[in-house]
This record gives structure tokens, C-alpha cells and sequence, in this order.
């Protein structure tokens, strides 16, 4: 039953025909808020939410009381109705949240659209706000013993009890098994936190903006959990993100450039868990992005080679690298080589990755800094940006349950 | 091989109906796995629906010989990510059973530095206080 | 425009017996309501692409999909009350992302000292105090705890308001313990109540009586929504899907809206009927039967009046006797017992709506041909109305 993960047959019969997908070309996004990123925000998740969401409101030229749909991840520590007081919003018709954590970046980009598409709602706001840096850190081991002294899950109870926390640790299990496989070094996966931190460089928000890295400082680095050093992790982050999604009719009349949604897609596919993939026949690959990729390719009748820019979500280097892989950027086991020097992912590159930093040298806001990069470069107005961008792509979390998008210039 | 630090509880596996044949085995020191005996398949995690075949009755427990290998595994060699109750550093290895299902868990006595993808092992159990029992895995001859 | 009306249909219902010790896992009994309602579709289970839940319900889909081995899913999501669930898997559907979206609804609220299994039920649970800060700060050093006692300060003024007297109250339960003793599947009263049995019944925070709440109990529901295209190949006669929405209102809280200028009406409930009359192009007098928030069963009256089913102030009135609210009178309410007579489970009202839409009710009204259902009474609301072919 699991030979589909061997020999990967993407079941395109079986999906809906892309002439009834009401999303592509018809939806954009069309407004991008942010907070400041920092590793102390002093403030709680409300005030950085409603920042963002003004911000990105402001930023589409458009009115709060315009809002009437709301999308946010289920593990925001906001609960929806708060936030729809707090802003005054009035009859909000569609409301939708999205579990998997960064797995849902581009999920709920998907789900706006699909509620815009369908007359649904007119104008819906995506926000996720954290003080992952100054609050509760799940990335780290130690919260785990707080407050738990019991796997909160079944599928967990086979993992915590050995000392086997944080999803890092997770992915650092197929993560090996993939070096292994295609023999992939340790010098080749620092080439993408390198060329990330060069990218984090030219861009002010970032957390590591001022803090340049050498490939000797990445192969210097500590080792956090074998196989993952310091600068393979992403940087904990306090701070929001929000962006406005409506369909491309009522963006050409606001003023910005519209971001238009080519495709979006989500995918869950069989013997997912969160990291602990282990029970796929193969776990050198995560199917979870290259089913979102297969879609996202059917959908938008596009190939690999006609993206631009991709930002694929790294909460640690293998992720993000992994992704070239199942996303079509090289062949399989080939990624190795291929960021290799890093001129490949640069820009100018063959695909330029992660412009704004990323999550290793950005911020880490679940993703949201990505789909909001992601519509800069479609903008033009990217702190990296890559010349004559068509095609735009963003990612979500591997490893979970994932999604990613497709946009395009007007 | 894996040593605590005294005064911080290990955590406990969730037990329920779904798993508790393959929890209370362990504690008798005995590895089950859950087969699906309609579609001869090994299913690992346990579930309560066979997936090939969504029947809830065709699910059964078989023994299994804890004989693998090790098919990948992390080393945990900073507090950033480990869990405090085990001493830095320490491993914890995925291990492909002849049955083809894969388990994570401890070593014991293998230095952490060691462990290779393809190394032989198998399953031995510690009872680590009247009510939990986990299990580790140790070297065998290939 | 509206491109979701009518292109989508519930085609498969799935219900595991309700009971106050349903003996299995909520993943067991997920997967079993999933799989109940995919053959009761007559569908291919690995064709399955697109599953939806509440946030705070049941497994989360990467647990449900580990049963059913579907072939890969691209549209999860979770909505927060009610059955808002259904938004999502409506415009999965039309905007043709999935082809078949399943919302199933899992919680063992009777039986389960256990919570629902998710792999993020640690950072829901630190939202949940979060949204409790409110109450914490008002209304909880004032002894003002639990929902009955939320509740009861709402419909205390509406019955101040309103001249209502608790006898007028009372047959909403009666009429809904009528409809429960007639379906064997409704778990609660065996044989109806009177209207003096209510008035009997135990004050719980006054003016809430034990009869005004359903009880907890265990359940698992599934819904299989997809296109009117799909539907055709299937077993039964689609239940079309005219409109459906959701709706909130500025200042709301679960309950506890006590800062609106008036608080005797349901604002969110008020604009989920001005949208789905709008969007299905009917009127409340097109509406056979309806299926209500009856949590608590004194928000029912305060639901009609917002739904235009009577005059504000009136709803009251509208239910006393019952005959209006029966089967066969004017507006049939709750037709399968209702949360009173089932338990408090949200998306048995929807089931309940396909089963009139579909003609096997317990209490199967005569040419149930719109059917309207709608969940959250007293905060965040959402409905949908149905139609037969």
C-alpha cells in the first residue's frame, strides 16, 4: 500500500481538473504587514498581531472594516475572537485556522483563496504572531520537561520517553539517513545557511542583518544535535507577520502591484506524522513537498525551471535543502552538489532561495516572512531582488504536513 | 548506552486502547508488533484501523525477534535540544526490524560516537521504576 | 458573486452511536464515523482528498488518514465553534481544490477524561488561558463561572425585557424530548417530558434549569462534502448545499458578550441569516425544518427571532404550546431530539438536516425539501440550508 512512495506516481486522474480550480489567476494577495523581528519584543502576541494586520490593511490602502475573513495557524496562542474585537471588526464570514505548524505557511495562503474564489469572502487577512525567542520555545529540549511528565500523544510516546524531543532531533533522523543514502557532506549543507546569512546582509529586518558568517565560521560551529550545527537552525523569533488576500478584480483597483496566486497547494500524504516520517518506506525524501510540488506544478501547467525564486521554509538547512530535490530544482540526491560553492542558489543563481534570509537569518515567523518575501519579489521590491521575476515560488514546513504557492505577476 | 540524571522523570509513553498490547508487552519484556492478518501487513505505530484495508477485527498482535539494524539515528551532544533527564551526550537510533518496521529508542553499552547506519542490534528491556518499562537496543553479531 | 452556491452537496453521513461510554478511542471512533460515511456514499476511501475538523475535537487528520491509508490529502483545515467546519470543506469543494472534503467531528465529551489526541494540544492549551484572561479578570472572582451561569445573566434580561415567564421557556425541552423518545438513536428520554416535569426541573444557576442544558456526551460524526458533478456517480441523492456562511459580530465573546448595547439578540446569528437568505435567494417562510443551537435550550426562542422564523421579542411565544414547533406544525425544530436529546453535539444537526433533506428522519417532516441548520448560539455562529434535488 505504501509503494507509491517508492515509486512516486503522482495520481493526477484523481485530482480535481485544473479548469475547475477557481483559484488560479483569480485570487492575489494584495497587502504585507509586518512587526519589527527581535529576540525580546516585550510585548504579547495581541499587540504584535494587530500591528501586522493594521500594517498589511494600511499597506493595501484598504479599511479595516473591508476584513471579513480571517485565517490563522491553531497554534497561535490568540484565539480569533480576540482578535477580531480588539481590531473592531464586524461580520468576519469566513474564519479558518490550520493545524501542523509551519506546514500551514502557505495553507492558509490556500485556504483565503479558495474562500475568495468562491465568493465566499471578500477580503481576508493571514496573520501568525509569536514571541517564540522571549516565550515558550518548543524548539528547545528543555521545555519539554516544564510542564509534561506524559507524551501528550500516542505517536509521541514512542519518542519522548528516549530522550527524543524537539522536532530538530526529528528531522536530524531522516536528515542522516539521507546523507547516507546520496552521501551527502557536511561542507555541502553549509553552503545554504552561508549564502542565507550573505542574503540576510542587504536586509534590514533581519535578526542577522550586521552578522555575516564564512563557510569556516558554519563548519566551526557547535553541534547542536548530530547532524545539525549551530547555524543549520533557524533563529527564534518574537514577532508578526499579516498579508490581505482578495481576488485580482478588486486588487487592480488597489494600489499595490497584486502578488496573483498561479497555484496553491496542500499536501498530507500517507504515514505522515510530524518529522517522525519513519514508517515511510523511504525517509530519505520528504513526499509531503513533492506531492505540494506535483500539484502546485499541475495546477499552474508550469515546470521547475520557468520559477524565478523560490523561498523554501528551513526551520533547519536540510529542509530547505531537501526541497530542491522534490520540488525539481536538481535531481534526487543531487543537492549536495548542487549548492555546492552556493552560486546556484544565489541571486543571479540558477534559483535564487530565500532572499530575505530565510528562517535561519531572517526570522522565524512560522513561514509568513516567506510568503510575504515571496510576494516582494513579485513586487520588486525585495532587498535581494532577482531581475525580471514571473513566477515567485514560497514552501512550507517539510517534514509535516505541507503546502506552498505559486505567484505571479499580474 | 544511556545514563539519567537523578530527580528529573523519564517521560511516559501515552498509553490507550489502541497501543496498550504493545505497552504491556514491553513491560513483560516482550516485543509485539500489530499485523494486519487480511492484508499480511506490519503496522508500526499501532493504529485501530488497518489502513490497506479499513477493518478494525482483522488486527492482531504478533511477536516479534527485536532483531534489526540501524537504519539512522541522531546523537544529542548539547542541552540545546536534549531532554534533561538523560546525561550528554547520548543516541537515540531508528532501528529497521527483520519485520520491516523501524523503532526508535536508546543504545546500550555503544558509545554514542560508534553507531553506524547498517550496525546489527536488537532489543533488551529496563525496567525503569514499578511502572514503566522501556527498551534499548544493543550490539549483536551480524 | 457567490460561486459556491449550489455547486457543492453532502452526499455521505457517517454517525457511531452516541453514548455516555462509547468504550473506544476518539482515533478509533474517528476513523470508524469516516469510514461509515464514506460507504454510506458508496466512495473509494483512498479518493478522499480533503478532511476538515473543529480545532478543539477529535484526532488530528494525520491520525485519521493513518487509519483510512487516504492517498494523500490536500486541503485540511479546522475552524473554531460550532460547524463552521463546513466553510472549509464548501469552498475546498467548489474552488476545486479536493474532490471530497470530510468534516468529522470526534469527542468523547461524557466518558473521556482524556483530551482529544493532537500533536499540538500543548500550545492549544496555552491559548485557552489565554482567551479565559477576559473571565478570569470579570467574572470569575464574582463566582461567575461555567457556561450555564454565562448564559443565564443573557436570557435573565431577555426575559426581563420580553416579559417572558419560564413556563414559556419550557418547550423548547418538551417538544425536544416528543422528538427524542420517537429516535431510538437519540441516547436521552426514553418517553417525552411535560411541561411541568421543566418546571420541576432543578434551578442550576437561575434562571437556568437542568433541562435548559444538554448533557455531555460521546460521539463521532462525519459529513463527506463534493461537487453536484461527483455526487451523480454516487449512492444516494445529494443534499445540495444552497448557501452556508458564518458569522461573527464586533464585541463577542463565547457567551459572555455583555458589552453590546443590547443583549437579547444574537448579532452573529442575525448576520448568518441575512447571508443565507441572500446567497440561497429564499426567505424564512421557505424554510420546512430547521435545526437549532439548542445547547441551551433558552437561546432557541432568541434564534428564531434572529432567523425571521417571528418578531423580536416573540420567540417566546412562539414555542409556548409547542404545536408550532412540532412536526406538522409551522416551523418543525430539532427533529432528531436535538442536543437536548441527543447531547451536545454540534454537527448532529447537520446530519439531521441531510436525513429530512433525504427523507429517513425519525421524525421525517413532510416535504423537507429546505432544511436549515445552524450552530453557536450566544457567540460566533455559522448555518447552512439544504435542499433536495
Amino acid at each position: 500500500m505504501l509503494d507509491e512512495y517508492v515509486s512516486r506516481k503522482y495520481r493526477d486522474d484523481w485530482r480535481p481538473p485544473v479548469d475547475a480550480n477557481l483559484i488560479k489567476n483569480k485570487v492575489a494577495i494584495v497587502g504585507i504587514g509586518q512587526t519589527k523581528f527581535t529576540r525580546d519584543s516585550q510585548r504579547d502576541e495581541l499587540e504584535m498581531a494587530v500591528e501586522s494586520i493594521k500594517a498589511a490593511v494600511d499597506d493595501a490602502g484598504l479599511k479595516m472594516e473591508d476584513i471579513d475573513g480571517m485565517e490563522m495557524f491553531t497554534i497561535d496562542r490568540l484565539a480569533m475572537p480576540m482578535v477580531i474585537s480588539t481590531l473592531g471588526m464586524k461580520n468576519i464570514r469566513f474564519t479558518s485556522e490550520v493545524s501542523f505548524g509551519g506546514g500551514a505557511a502557505c495553507a492558509v495562503t490556500m485556504h483565503a483563496a479558495a474562500a475568495v474564489a468562491t465568493g465566499a469572502t471578500n477580503y481576508v487577512v493571514c496573520f501568525r504572531s509569536l514571541n517564540e525567542a522571549s516565550g515558550q520555545r518548543y524548539g528547545r529540549g528543555d521545555s519539554y520537561a516544564d510542564y509534561m511528565l506524559k507524551a501528550v500523544t500516542p505517536h509521541y510516546g514512542y519518542h519522548w520517553p528516549f530522550g527524543f524531543v524537539t522536532p530538530l532531533a526529528w528531522a536530524g533522523v531522516w536528515g542522516k539517513r539521507w546523507m547516507h543514502e546520496f552521501g551527502i557532506t557536511r561542507e555541502q549543507i553549509g553552503w545554504w545557511p552561508v549564502v542565507l546569512r550573505e542574503n540576510a546582509q542587504n536586509n534590514p529586518n533581519a535578526i542577522y542583518h550586521g552578522r555575516p558568517i564564512t563557510h569556516q565560521d558554519y563548519m566551526e560551529s557547535p553541534m547542536i544535535v548530530d547532524p545539525l550545527k549551530l547555524h543549520d537552525c533557524c533563529v527564534d523569533t518574537d514577532g508578526a507577520c499579516a498579508y490581505i488576500v482578495t481576488t485580482v478584480e478588486r486588487a487592480r483597483d488597489l494600489q499595490q502591484t497584486p502578488a496573483v496566486i498561479l497555484a496553491a497547494a496542500q499536501s498530507c500524504p500517507m504515514e505522515q506524522e510530524i518529522q517522525t516520517i519513519y514508517s515511510r518506506p523511504v525517509i530519505s525524501g520528504l513526499v509531503e513537498t513533492w506531492y505540494a510540488g506535483q500539484e502546485l506544478y499541475r495546477i499552474a501547467e508550469v515546470g521547475p525551471d520557468d520559477i524565478d525564486v523560490a523561498q523554501l521554509y528551513d526551520p533547519y538547512s536540510i529542509g530547505g535543502i531537501i526541497q530542491l530535490e522534490e520540488l525539481g530544482f536538481c535531481e534526487r540526491g543531487e543537492s549536495g552538489r548542487f549548492i555546492e560553492g552556493g552560486d546556484n542558489i544565489r541571486v543571479g543563481g540558477k534559483i535564487p532561495v530565500n532572499t530575505s534570509g530565510g528562517l535561519l537569518s531572517e526570522a522565524y515567523i512560522h513561514g509568513f516572512n516567506l510568503v510575504i518575501e515571496g510576494v516582494r519579489q513579485i513586487r520588486g521590491t525585495s532587498t535581494n531582488q532577482v531581475d525580471n521575476v514571473e513566477l515567485s515560488m514560497v514552501t512550507a514546513g517539510p517534514g509535516v504536513p505541507s503546502s506552498g504557492i505559486i505567484l505571479r505577476k499580474d | 548506552m544511556v545514563e539519567y540524571v537523578k530527580g528529573i522523570p523519564i517521560m511516559r509513553p501515552y498509553i490507550d486502547q489502541d497501543n496498550q498490547a504493545y505497552w504491556d508487552a514491553v513491560k513483560q519484556h516482550k516485543l509485539v508488533l500489530q499485523h494486519c492478518h487480511a492484508c499480511d501487513l506490519y503496522l508500526h505505530p499501532p493504529r485501530p484501523m488497518c489502513p490497506s484495508c479499513n477493518a478494525q477485527d482483522t488486527l492482531e498482535w504478533k511477536p516479534s525477534s527485536g532483531k534489526g539494524q540501524i537504519y539512522s539515528f541522531v546523537n544529542f551532544t548539547t542541552d540545546r535540544m536534549a531532554y534533561p533527564a538523560f546525561k550528554l551526550p547520548y543516541a537515540v537510533v531508528l532501528v529497521e526490524l527483520e519485520e520491516g518496521v523501524r523503532l526508535t529508542g536508546n543504545t546500550h553499552q555503544i558509545h554514542p560516537d560508534d553507531i553506524y547506519v547498517g550496525m546489527p542490534v536488537e532489543i533488551m528491556f529496563e525496567d525503569m521504576d514499578d511502572d514503566m518499562t522501556l527498551y534499548r537496543f544493543k550490539k549483536r553479531d551480524g | 458573486m457567490e460561486l459556491y452556491k449550489e455547486k457543492t452537496a453532502i452526499v455521505g453521513i457517517g454517525v457511531v452511536p452516541f453514548s455516555t461510554d462509547i468504550g473506544r478511542t476518539e482515533w478509533y471512533t474517528a476513523c470508524q464515523a469516516v469510514k461509515l460515511a464514506v460507504d454510506d456514499a458508496g466512495l473509494d476511501m483512498k479518493r478522499v482528498d480533503g478532511l476538515v475538523k473543529n480545532v478543539d475535537d477529535g484526532p488530528d487528520q494525520m491520525y485519521v488518514q493513518k487509519g483510512l491509508g487516504m492517498d494523500n490529502l490536500t486541503y485540511t483545515a479546522e475552524s473554531h465553534w460550532g460547524t463552521s467546519p463546513m466553510m472549509n470543506a464548501i469552498t475546498a469543494v467548489a474552488s476545486g481544490s479536493v474532490n471530497y472534503a470530510v468534516y468529522y467531528q470526534t469527542a468523547h465529551r461524557a466518558s473521556g477524561p482524556e483530551k482529544s489526541i493532537s500533536d499540538f494540544r500543548v500550545a492549544r492549551e496555552m491559548r485557552e488561558d489565554l482567551l479565559d484572561l477576559i473571565r478570569a479578570d470579570f467574572y470569575t472572582p464574582f463566582g461567575l463561572i461555567g457556561q450555564p451561569g454565562y448564559v443565564g445573566m443573557t436570557i435573565r434580561r431577555y426575559m426581563h425585557e420580553f416579559n417572558v415567564t419560564p413556563e414559556q421557556m419550557g418547550w423548547v425541552p418538551v417538544v425536544c424530548s416528543e422528538n427524542a423518545a420517537r429516535n431510538t438513536e437519540a441516547v436521552f428520554f426514553d418517553k417525552s417530558i411535560t411541561i411541568q416535569d421543566y418546571i420541576n426541573s432543578k434551578v442550576v444557576v437561575d434562571p437556568i434549569r437542568e433541562l435548559d442544558c444538554a448533557p455531555k456526551v460521546d460521539g463521532s460524526i462525519a459529513i463527506i462534502v463534493t461537487t453536484l458533478e461527483n455526487a451523480k456517480s454516487l449512492r444516494h441523492p445529494p443534499a445540495i448545499i444552497m448557501a452556508a456562511t458564518q458569522g461573527t459580530s464586533s464585541e463577542g465573546q463565547f457567551f459572555t458578550s455583555y458589552m453590546r448595547d443590547t443583549i437579547t439578540e444574537l448579532p452573529e446569528m442575525q448576520f448568518v441569516a441575512d447571508e443565507l437568505y441572500r446567497v440561497a435567494g429564499i426567505g424564512a417562510k421557505d424554510v420546512k425544518v430547521a435545526q437549532l443551537d439548542d445547547s441551551f435550550a433558552p437561546l432557541v426562542p432568541m434564534q428564531l427571532e434572529a432567523l425571521g422564523f417571528c418578531d423580536r421579542g416573540e420567540g417566546a411565544a412562539f414555542c409556548e404550546g409547542g404545536d408550532r414547533i412540532r412536526n406538522g406544525g409551522q416551523l418543525p425544530l430539532n427533529t432528531a431530539g436535538g442536543a437536548l436529546g441527543q447531547g451536545r453535539f454540534d454537527s448532529a444537526r447537520i446530519v439531521e438536516a441531510v436525513r429530512q433533506v433525504r427523507g429517513t428522519s425519525a421524525n421525517q417532516v413532510k416535504d423537507a425539501d429546505m432544511v436549515l441548520s445552524v450552530s453557536g448560539a450566544g457567540g460566533p455562529a455559522d448555518g447552512l440550508i439544504l435542499r433536495r434535488q
